[in-house]
Parts: C-alpha cells; structure tokens; sequence
C-alpha cells in the first residue's frame, strides 16, 4: 500500500476494509475544504469526525452522501466505487443536524418514505415501520406532525427513518447539537446501544469532544481540512500527535521542559524540578513542551513548586488554577471528601510519567 | 460554502450544469424574446420616420425624438405627467403614512380588517376604482357634486373631470395601497420597545414620533415614494379616463400616436422617452436613498 | 401604548372614506331604477344587471380574461418553478442581472410594453391573436410568480431533499413527493397574485387587443371611454363583488394579509 500522509496513529490500510476514503480531496475556488483524508472504516464500526466548524468534516460527510463531487480521491464501499453511484442509490442513512423531516408527512409516513421508493410491498413496510417507531420508542406517536413533536422526539424519527431502509452505512451530521444537555447525554447512550445492537457501520460529524469520545470506536480529528490524528478515544485523548489535538480534546497544561539524560536515565526538567519521563517520547535532548491533563496532576509532598490563585468548585470535582515557574497550571481534583488547599497555598506538583506527551518546542502553543 | 461552481467530473455523461441551464431556459428564452428584442425593436422604431401617406420607412433619422423635444405641444404633455406624478406622490406620502402607522397601532381585529381595506383595492380593476371617481364628481350627474348643488352649497360642479386635479386625486387612490405597503414592511419591522424606551426616558408623543419612528420608517416612505412615482408617471387608464382625449399625458399621448394618429414611430419615441426619464428619476432617487441609508442598515 | 388619539382616528375614519367611496359609489349607483346615473332613492333594482345579459361581448369578454388569466398564470408559474429552484441552489454568475432581468417587467411601464409588444406581435405576424395575448400576460405576470415563488425556494431547508434523495428520491418523485409540497406556499401565493394581476391588467392589453382577442377591463375601458352609463357601472359593481369573494376566499385559504403584505410566510 501507498503511503498514506495525515494518517499518524490509524490502522494498517487493509485492501478489504469495508469502507475506504483514499486521498479525498474537495477545492474550492478560494480554499480547500478537505485535503487528501484517507480512512479505512471497518464493518460495524462507530467512527467520528470531530474538529471545529470549517475544519471540513461535513464536506467529508457530503462527499460520502454523493451531495459533494470530490475533486480527487477515491471513496470505494464494499470494493466499488462509491462516487460513481448516484446519491439516490448508495443505500446510506443519513440523520441531519436539522433533522430534516418532511413537515408534511406524519412520523409514520416519514419513515415509510425511504420503503416506498425501494418498492416494499405496503403489508412489509407498514411492518417494519412499526418496528423502526418501535426501536426508537415513539409507537404511539406515529400518526403526529413533526412539527407538534418535540427536538428528542423529531431526533427519533429521524434516526428511524434512517434506520429502516437498513443502510450499509448511517451517516449522523451532528444530530445531537439542537438537543438540550441532558437530553443529549441520553440520547448518545441510547444511540450507542441502538448502533452496537445492528451493527450498523456509523459516521459521526460532530465538534463536541465529549460526544465522540462517548460514541466512537474510533476518532478523526480533523483541522483545516486535514487530518491531526486517527485513533481510539482514549489513545486521542492521552497521547494526542499534535497541539492543536491535546487542545481540541478538553483542557490540557503546556509546561517548558528540558531533556536530561544519564544513561538510561531520561527525565525532563521542569521549573528546576527533575521529573520522570516515559522513555519512548523522549528521544532528544533539549528543550521540549511537556503536556500533562489536569485531573493526571496530583498534589504531592514534592515536585514542581505551584501557587493555588484560584480554586472554584464544580460538583463533583474541584478545580484549580496555579502559577508554577514553567506557567499556569490547570489542576482538577476528585472531591472526595479529602481536605484541599486553599486559595494563597504553596503546594508541590506531581504525575506519572506515562501521562506526560512531550513535543519539540516551536511546534504550535 | 460559497462559490459552489461544479467542476469535478460527474458519474453519468451529462455535465452538472446542463440541468440548472435547462431548467433556466424557459424564463430566459421569454425574458430574451418577449422583452429584450420587442425593448430594441421599438427603439429602432423611434428612428424611422412616418408619413401618413406611406406610413413608416425604415431610414433612420432624429426626426421624431427632435420633433418631441423642440415641440413645446410635447413638451407640455411631459411636463403634465411629472408635475402630475409630483403631487401624487407627496400626498401618498402625507397620507399614506401615516395611516400605516395609525393601522399598525391598532388591535388585532381592527389591525386586519383596515390593512386589508387599505390595500384591497389593489385587488380590484383600475377601470372600476376610476369609475367610482368618474360617479362621484363627473359633471353635474356626479353623486357628490348633485348633493352639494342640491343642498345649496353649490351653484357650480366642481370641476373633476378632464381636469389636473381630478386626475391626481383619482390616481392618489389608485397608488395609496403601494405607499401603505412599502411602509408597512418597514413598521413589520420596527421593534416596539424602542417607542417604550424613548416614552420611559420621558420623551412626548411628538417627540417619539419626530425622533424615533420617523427616522426608522422613512426608507420605507421614500421606497414607497419612488415606486408611486414611477406607476404615476407611466399610467395610463386613469389619467384616460379622467383626463379624456382633451388632457394628455405621456401614456395617453403614446396610445393616441398608435391607434389613433398610426404616428407609430413618434408613439415609439414617447414611449423610450418616457420609460428613460422614469428609469433616470428612479435610478437616481435610488442611488440617493441607498446612499443616505446604506449605513443605518448594515 | 397602541391606542391612538382622536385626532388619528379622525383622520384615520377620512382615509377610509377616501379608500372607500369611489368603490361603493359604484356598487350603490348599480342598482338605480333610472336610466341614467343616479343614486337609488326610487328603490333598489336589478334592471342593469340583467341588461348586462344583452351585451354578449360583455359575457364573452369576461371568459375570455378569465382563461387568459388562468392559462398565463400557470404558465408563468411552470416557468418559475424550475428557474427559482436553480436560483435558490446555485451561485453562479450572471444570478442577479437573469433575476433582475426576470423581474423586469415590473419596473418597465406597462404603456412601454403596450407599444413594445404591440410592434414585435405585429412584426411577427401574430398580431391581434391569442397566442399574442397569452405570450404577452405570461411576461407581465412573471415576476409576481417568481418573486413569490424563489422566497419559498430560497428557504428551502436543503438538507430536506438530501434526506430524500438518501432514501431513494430522484427527479421527478423527489420533485412531486418533497419539493413540490414544501414550496407549494409560495407557488399557490405566486399563482393567485399573477392571476389577478393578469385579469386586471388593462394599460398593456389595450394596445395588443383585437376585437377576437380581449379583455373584460379592455372593454369596459373603451366602453367609458365613449359614454358613462348604469350598464359599466353594473358591470364593475359585479367585477368588485366578485373580487371581494376571491379576497374572502384567499383569507380564508391562506391569509390576504399575507400574501399582500408579507413574503410568503418566513419559515426557514
């Protein structure tokens, strides 16, 4: 296989995967919206594309969908390619951000729509419309208009009606943003049971974090068109390949550092303080960025030296800002019922050397 | 998503812009044949010249457009329409808008029934609205000049038809409708706290009116305005009916030119005349609004 | 706060009379018993409205405004249609001078497209037939039709059709089962407005009518234009009645209000 740029941290390509953007690319007059993505999804797969607003993962999505001609690249499913098939043909779900259900249609007749233009015979779509309705719990809504249904319950039809025709791949275009935050989070739970249960193959477009570590079985963060890094939830989220995708995943701290060696013996110095490093991040000597998360720092007896300016209290967590000689540290803290420093406290810093990422300096923040 | 312009190779032979091109085509081939090329002929029109003996040549000449201009006979036709046009707008605009306002205030019911009988007649033929008029004040039959003279107000009718002022009071209710609605879409507009906000800070009625709505509603009146004065300027059954054949305007003086006179190159002339002299003042009054007012609405 | 002083009901109750008068003046002097203008103080009588029955081409006149109306109204919306859909998706150039253009007809005089329409007919040899009549209301209506028409289309939800055509829908089902409905507010306001604007249109027609090719205000305008008389003001008092029916009709249907005042519902 050709060597796959932008492509740090995804899986072996493989020549049977069942579905595969090879070098997607889609230019427009004045910029280029995404630039030479490649992926291998496999079957039953959740992945997600998360980045900012214009990063172009909804091109990604419309490309897949047929809506968008890319401007090179390939997008093969099941070994055919998928470009040459009409939008109307590819079999794909799709649930929109607006959801896009036809006002004019019940909840019912929304969901036969798709049945309907495969030619089911009416005995077999009335059946697997009740069943679709039946997934998605809204049984005794079927007869209602869309527009006398609230946001959860015009996501459920949408989601059913994508459903129904059994798509080889469901497509969800950010699907739970016009959702409230607790009826989100229940959303993604049900969304996530209902996709494990089918098997269904599932693209997500989103740009909350916590939704596609939630969902995915995969992450591809993607910026200004191109790929930062593919990646399981957790592998994104702790070792994260670029600046720009320790940032975009939740808080992070930045400290300077520098690499000392003796011997075997590698530590990154930070502010003075000699920490622990893990031994494959730190191949060279010299100055590095070091990042840590906030809730991998505890407090300690020693190590780096850290003034508490401010702590607030959230909950179920405490969460504190601290100014050390390498910069402003962001501390999060179980509450635990364990005594906390106060505002004005001089503590000492500390982490494990495997939650630490270390980069050259110079590269971004 | 700007600039959509399709450039990648499509699945099926057919290029991606063929569909949209075809599904234009119909309105561009009318647009192109029943207007742009009749606009050019009658322009070529203009330019020939017309004997009553041997009717139209196709020599090209400035006679007509010299006889319209040097010709004070014409002169005094076009000067007629837009002192005509004149007057109509600005009572329009002094009677128009404020009744917007005053319907705009009012409660729900009412709020309905007085737009749509302000703006009804614009459902209703011109020929039947100008009619009313023509019953009204036509001659000594006319229903309110008969009433007056019974009643002894009166020795004289009041003079109406065929005369100037007739024709404006007749086409100032043809054009009301277009001034309330050019006014209403700006007061559909217009929040109605900033009326609370002014009377809360302590200013009067007069104040509120002069200092907050004014300001706000008077694109609206002066879009109105030019759209009153371009129909006003160009209409043609009302000043017909009420002016007669013996005050013309310029719509009337075409017709006349065509199919009475069969002058149809000089009728031509008028025409393009008249349609360059609107769509200067237009134009124009357009370029002045949009200039005063580009900043307040960006 | 929206009550209004006497002084604006005063003038208020003055427009309205202003508006009002020349229309029931007509409506009221329709029923005359004599056989000259007047007001009906003798009491009421039908006797103009039956002698309307006398004047065929009265009759004819008025079916022959109404299937001009109808047939340049649906044409004109059938062009609209297909050309506010590419409007409303595509940017590209030349977008604003091909609307400006099609809405053109608004802004050229209708006088200016009389003497215009009057010489290409005649130049083309179609002068004085129907099919002149037809071509020439299909461009005076067109504007009402598209205008109404590309403010539906234009707030079309796009992701509306995307969710059909992933489902299955293309062409002429996508067009009939998903575009057709959402737009169809503005496609039946477009279709009205260029109805009636076609049935009264008089300035235009009356340069490019013949007499087998009319229209009822053509008739009713040359008919004033020599005399003044019970029998065109029963004529008019029954086009006003029936003009109010229409407006109770569209109220009732989907608002008069709106379709005067507004831009055809403002969903999006």
């Amino acid at each position: 296989m050709l060597a796959r740029p932008g492509t740090a941290g995804s899986a072996p390509m493989t020549a049977d995967a069942f579905l595969a953007l090879d070098g997607l690319t889609k230019r427009y007059a004045d910029h280029v919206a995404v630039d030479a993505l490649s992926l291998d999804v496999a079957q039953g797969e959740f992945i997600s594309l998360l980045g900012p607003s214009g990063c172009g993962k909804t091109t990604t999505l419309q490309m897949i969908a047929g809506f968008v001609d890319p401007s090179g690249g390939a997008i093969n499913l099941e070994g055919r390619d998928l470009v040459r098939v009409k939008p109307a043909q590819r079999g794909l779900g799709i649930v929109f951000q607006s959801y896009a259900l036809f006002p004019h249609m019940t909840a019912a007749e929304n969901v036969a729509f798709g049945l309907e233009m495969q030619k089911v015979p009416k005995a077999e779509r009335q059946a697997r419309v009740s069943e679709a309705l039946a997934l998605v719990g809204l049984s005794a809504l079927s007869d209602r208009y869309p527009r006398r249904m609230s946001g959860g319950q015009q996501q459920r039809v949408a989601l059913a009606r994508a459903l129904v025709i059994k798509p080889r791949i469901l497509l969800l275009d950010e699907p739970l943003s016009n959702l409230d935050a607790k009826l989100r989070e229940e959303m993604q739970i049900e969304l996530r049971q209902l996709q494990r249960s089918l098997g269904t193959t599932t693209i997500l477009v989103t740009h909350d974090q916590h939704e596609a570590m939630a969902l995915s079985d995969r992450i591809v963060v993607m910026n200004a068109g191109k790929v930062e890094q593919i990646g399981r939830p957790q592998d994104v989220y702790e070792r994260p390949a670029t600046p720009f995708v320790a940032n975009f995943l939740g808080k992070t701290n930045v400290f300077e550092a520098n690499i000392t060696r003796e011997g075997d013996d590698v530590k990154a110095d930070v502010g003075g303080v000699r920490c622990p490093c893990p031994r494959h991040v730190a191949d060279s000597a010299g100055p590095v960025m070091l990042t840590v998360r906030p809730e991998k720092i505890s407090f300690a007896d020693q190590g780096l030296a850290c003034r508490i300016s401010s702590r607030v209290f959230q909950g179920t967590h405490w969460l504190f800002i601290g100014e050390t000689p390498s910069g402003t540290a962001t501390i999060v803290c179980q509450n635990d019922g364990v005594a906390k420093p106060e505002e004005g406290d001089a503590v000492h810093l500390a982490w494990r050397p495997e939650d630490v990422a270390l980069r050259a300096s110079g590269g971004g923040r | 998503m700007s600039a959509v312009v399709h450039m990648a190779p499509r699945r099926e032979g057919a290029p991606s812009w063929l569909a949209p091109f075809l599904m234009l085509l119909p309105a561009m081939l009318l647009i192109l044949g029943v207007v742009l090329v009749p606009l050019a002929m009658t322009a070529l029109l203009s330019f020939h010249s017309f004997s009553s003996s041997s009717g139209i040549s196709t020599d090209m000449s400035l006679a007509n457009w010299a006889e319209i201009v040097a010709d004070p006979y014409y002169m005094e036709m076009f000067l007629r329409t837009f002192r005509i046009s004149g007057v109509v707008t600005l009572a329009c605009c002094l009677i128009g808008a404020p009744e917007a306002y005053i319907i705009h205030r009012m409660q729900a019911p009412w709020k309905g029934i007085f737009l749509v009988i302000t703006l009804g007649p614009l459902l209703i033929s011109v020929v039947a609205r100008t009619l009313g008029w023509a019953l009204l004040f036509g001659g000594r039959n006319g229903v309110v000049n008969k009433a007056l003279m019974d009643l002894g107000i009166l020795s004289e009718p009041i003079p109406f038809m065929f005369t100037e002022g007739g024709v404006m009071v007749a086409l100032t209710h043809v054009m009301m409708p277009f001034m309330v609605l050019s006014v209403w879409a700006v007061l559909q507009r217009l929040d109605p706290r900033s009326e609370n906000a002014a009377a809360s800070l302590g200013a009067s009625q007069f104040t509120i009116l002069s200092r907050i709505v004014l300001p706000q509603v008077l694109p609206g009146i002066l879009s109105g305005a030019i759209i009153v004065f371009a129909l006003s300027a160009s209409s043609f059954a009302t000043p017909a009916i009420v002016g007669g054949r013996r005050l013309k305007v310029a719509a009337t003086l075409a017709y006349d030119e065509f199919l009475n006179t069969l002058n149809w190159p000089l009728g031509a002339a008028v025409a393009v005349l008249l349609l360059i002299a609107i769509a200067a003042i237009v134009i124009g009054c357009n370029a002045l609004v949009e200039k005063r007012y580009s900043r307040m609405f960006q | 706060m929206s009550r209004n002083g006497p002084l604006a009901l005063i003038f208020h109750v003055l427009v309205m009379v202003f508006m009002l008068a020349p229309i029931l003046i007509v409506c009221v002097v329709a029923f005359t018993p004599e056989g000259y203008l007047s007001l009906p103080t003798n009491g009421l009588s039908l006797r103009w409205f039956r002698a309307i029955a006398n004047y065929p081409e009265f009759i004819s006149a008025f079916g022959d405004s109404l299937w001009l109306a109808a047939l340049s109204s649906v044409i004109a919306v059938g062009i609209s249609v297909p050309a506010a859909l590419v409007v409303a998706r595509h940017h590209f150039p030349g977008r604003n001078i091909l609307c400006a253009l099609i809405l053109s007809p608004l802004m050229i005089p209708h006088v200016v497209l009389g003497v215009a329409f009057l010489r290409f007919f005649t130049q083309i040899g179609v002068s004085g037939t129907k099919i002149s009549l037809i071509l020439a209301h299909v461009v005076i209506v067109l504007p009402f039709a598209f205008r109404l028409t590309l403010s539906t289309t234009t707030g079309l939800d796009r992701s509306l059709e995307q969710a059909a055509i992933s489902l299955g829908a293309s062409g002429a089902t996508l067009f009939r089962r998903v575009t057709l409905p959402l737009i169809l507010p503005g496609v039946v306001s477009g279709l009205v407005l260029a109805f009636i604007n076609s049935f009264d249109e008089v300035t235009m027609t009356v340069f490019i009518a013949a007499p087998g090719a009319t229209t009822l205000p053509v008739r009713m305008f040359l008919y004033i234009q020599d005399n003044i008389d019970p029998l065109v003001t029963s004529i008019s008092a029954a086009l006003i009645a029936l003009t109010v029916i229409v407006m109770a009709v569209i109220e009732k249907l989907f608002g008069l209000e709106r379709l005067l005042a507004g831009e055809g519902g403002g969903r999006s």
